[in-house]
């Protein structure tokens, strides 16, 4: 423990004159129309945003996404998906993923300004599944939209385990700033916006 | 000459790739700028996340206590290093403990700084990383030469030529979406096989004990969550007071760095992943020195965005590797001389002071101010060399006394045109390496002012 009470106390022999903590609060516009705006902001990041009327069309518009009609791996932390065939209540260890070709997750809020949903480990049995998986789908309802980043953490209880906001696929730019779909997580990042 | 002049003249002798490379970058200072005036409110941003990093800095022993009491709360094990030598020996008493011979890595500067890699190899620890700019720089044997984009130096045909090389790609495969390709089928064995991950920190939350790593590849994700050790290292000035802070954080940061509205992973740590261990490493190496200085704290607030690179004209021109340290540019040579003074002492020099990272600095750093005032505190150290030390005191002198000064223009304007051509570039002519001296006015300022009239 000796480096940490070194540490803390040069920290406190350096610390500067106390300086106000601003109060957090909302900087810019808001968007006229939230659903047109994700669907844009995510388009800009190389994902693409499918809307549907009621949750019962989620089978339907699943059916015209290639992954789904051609994966034989499928992982759907969504109910009543026909096509998931990984019994992921039986995996104990996040390698055996390593075949998923197509995960279904559902996301808890989407942000307008970027085309990010944010998922959180209460759905999550393994935290390797939006990355392991070739292709993602994600599933959230257009009630969830908010504007912009502070209006997400707003919303957001952060404290709890893990959670991440993806906004499309992976991406790479680090070879001559080309930029390529697919670096080491989904090739494609689908959103599905009900509502 | 500095190192970085000398090491800076290497790279400037292939012109056409340094005209390459200016290009490269000034293209990426482009979509910063377009992404930053789409937003209105851009400056009222920069100055809320300035005063509430000046804020985290003023209490910053405060916040790394309650970041630690609620870190611990959510079952990681937090560690404290001094310097550099012992963020190693920390790190590496992780892995031994747990067995690791096999460690991916996310990008971290901070390990960089710290030279954690070598460290490890020596003992028989193998390190991967996993940023694809990373892993190029890391086969070819050579460090960052920009710290967003690792291997921006490097052109297509030589990455085809490393991965032939080390990782038996097709000779002569030059198209960047195969080489990715090729990269990914490479990586992904190595994730899967790896036994421990280790990240960096982008910022760490005070209220809740958790951090946020930001990458667009998704790397840090899969590094942290298939094995079942996750290791993150952070700088003690990582620190932001609350969650909510991070919705002006985060809508700086991309934007700034590459000019996305937001990278596409931006994961929330809090704890471990379930029957896995976290382990945050908060490391000092010289920061609360720098917190010390008043004229140099300010550096603190950065958020390692690379703005302040992809601007600067000497950073453009002369390439990362031409610093010699981890984090290079303007903010590079404001740090560096606060951890080796003597080793350091041309970088601060390495700047035209003509304030563009100071504007586009998310955190309104005042990197030019900054630059300037190392070279007064290298100067009153002794390190700045003899011939610039006496050509500034003679600059002072005919500067600071009119007669002087008038008689020193009238000369130069009069001698100058009528000098041969290799007397005028002789070598005591630094500045006219590579470099055209403007033609001499025939009148001085003052003659053309009078001439004029008054206004």
């Amino acid at each position: 423990m000796g480096s940490r009470e070194e540490i803390l106390a040069r920290l406190r022999a350096a610390a500067p004159p106390a300086r106000e903590l601003p109060e957090a609060r909302r900087f810019g516009g808001r968007f006229e129309d939230l659903r047109a705006q994700f669907a844009a902001s995510l388009q800009d990041a190389g994902g693409r945003c499918v809307r549907i009327e009621v949750a019962d069309a989620l089978i339907g518009a699943l059916d015209q996404l290639e992954p789904y009609r051609t994966a034989s791996h499928i992982a759907s932390l969504v109910a009543g998906v026909p096509r998931a065939n990984v019994r992921l209540e039986e995996i104990r260890d996040a390698h055996d993923l390593r075949d998923v070709e197509l995960a279904i997750i559902p996301g808890e809020l989407a942000v307008a300004e970027n085309g990010a949903v944010w998922i959180t480990e209460r759905a999550l049995p393994h935290r390797a599944l939006p990355w392991i998986a070739q292709h993602l789908a994600l599933v959230v309802s257009a009630d969830a939209l908010v504007n912009d980043m502070h209006e997400a953490y707003e919303r957001l209880e952060v404290g709890g385990g893990f959670g991440c906001f993806i906004s499309g696929p992976s991406k790479t730019a680090d070879i001559e700033q080309a930029l390529v779909i697919g670096a080491h997580g989904p090739r494609s990042t689908t959103v599905f916006l009900m509502g | 000459m500095s190192a970085h002049a000398e090491r800076a003249a290497l790279f400037l002798v292939d012109q056409p790739r340094s005209a390459w490379h200016d290009q490269a970058v000034w293209y990426v200072r482009q979509k910063r700028d377009r992404a930053a005036r789409a937003l209105p409110e851009w400056e009222e941003l920069r100055d809320q996340a300035s005063r509430v990093k000046s804020h985290a800095l003023s209490r910053l022993a405060d916040y790394l206590e309650e970041f630690e009491r609620n870190a611990t709360r959510m079952g990681a094990t937090v560690h404290w290093a001094s310097d550099a030598d012992e963020h190693n020996r920390i790190v590496y008493g992780i892995l031994r403990d747990h067995g690791v011979t096999r460690l991916v890595k996310s990008k971290s500067m901070l390990t960089e700084e710290c030279h954690l890699n070598p460290y490890l190899f020596e003992r028989g620890i193998e390190v991967v990383d996993t940023d694809l700019g990373e892993r190029i720089v890391q086969l070819a044997k050579e460090p960052p030469s920009h710290i967003v984009m690792p291997a921006i130096h490097k052109k297509k045909e030589e990455i085809g030529e490393l991965f032939h090389e080390k990782l038996g790609t097709p000779a002569g495969l030059s198209d960047p979406q195969k080489l990715t390709e090729a990269a990914r089928a490479h990586l992904r064995e190595k994730f899967l096989g790896a036994e421990a991950g280790l990240t960096g920190v982008n910022f760490a939350i005070a209220e809740t004990g958790g951090f946020v790593v930001c990458t667009n590849e998704g790397n840090a994700d899969l590094g942290a969550s298939l094995p079942p050790l996750h290791i993150a290292c952070m700088g003690v000035e990582k620190i932001i007071p609350r969650a909510k802070d991070l919705g002006v954080f985060l809508r700086l940061l991309a934007r700034s760095a590459t000019g996305q509205s937001i990278t596409a992973y931006t994961s929330h740590f809090h704890g471990p992943r379930r029957s896995g261990e976290l382990h945050i490493v908060i490391v000092d190496h010289g920061r609360s020195k720098l917190l010390a200085r008043e004229e140099f704290r300010r550096s603190l607030q950065c958020i390692r965005c690379g703005a302040c690179m992809n601007t600067c004209p000497v950073y453009r021109r002369s390439g990362g590797h031409s610093y010699g340290v981890t984090v290079p540019g303007p903010i590079g040579s404001v740090l560096a001389p606060s951890v080796d003074p003597q080793k350091h002492a041309g970088l601060p020099f390495a700047s035209s002071l003509c304030g563009s990272c100071t504007d586009v600095c998310p955190v309104k750093i005042d990197l030019h101010h900054e630059l300037l005032a190392w070279r007064a505190e290298l100067a009153r150290e002794g390190l700045v060399p003899r011939w610039k030390r006496l050509a500034a005191k003679f600059a002072r002198l005919v500067l600071g006394t009119t007669w002087l000064y008038r008689a020193s223009g009238w000369l130069v304007r009069r001698v100058v045109p009528r000098l041969p051509r290799n007397l005028v570039y002789a070598r005591a002519n630094a500045w006219g390496r590579g470099r055209e001296l403007p033609e001499m006015p025939r009148d001085s300022f003052r003659a053309l002012w009078k001439r004029r009239g008054q206004p």
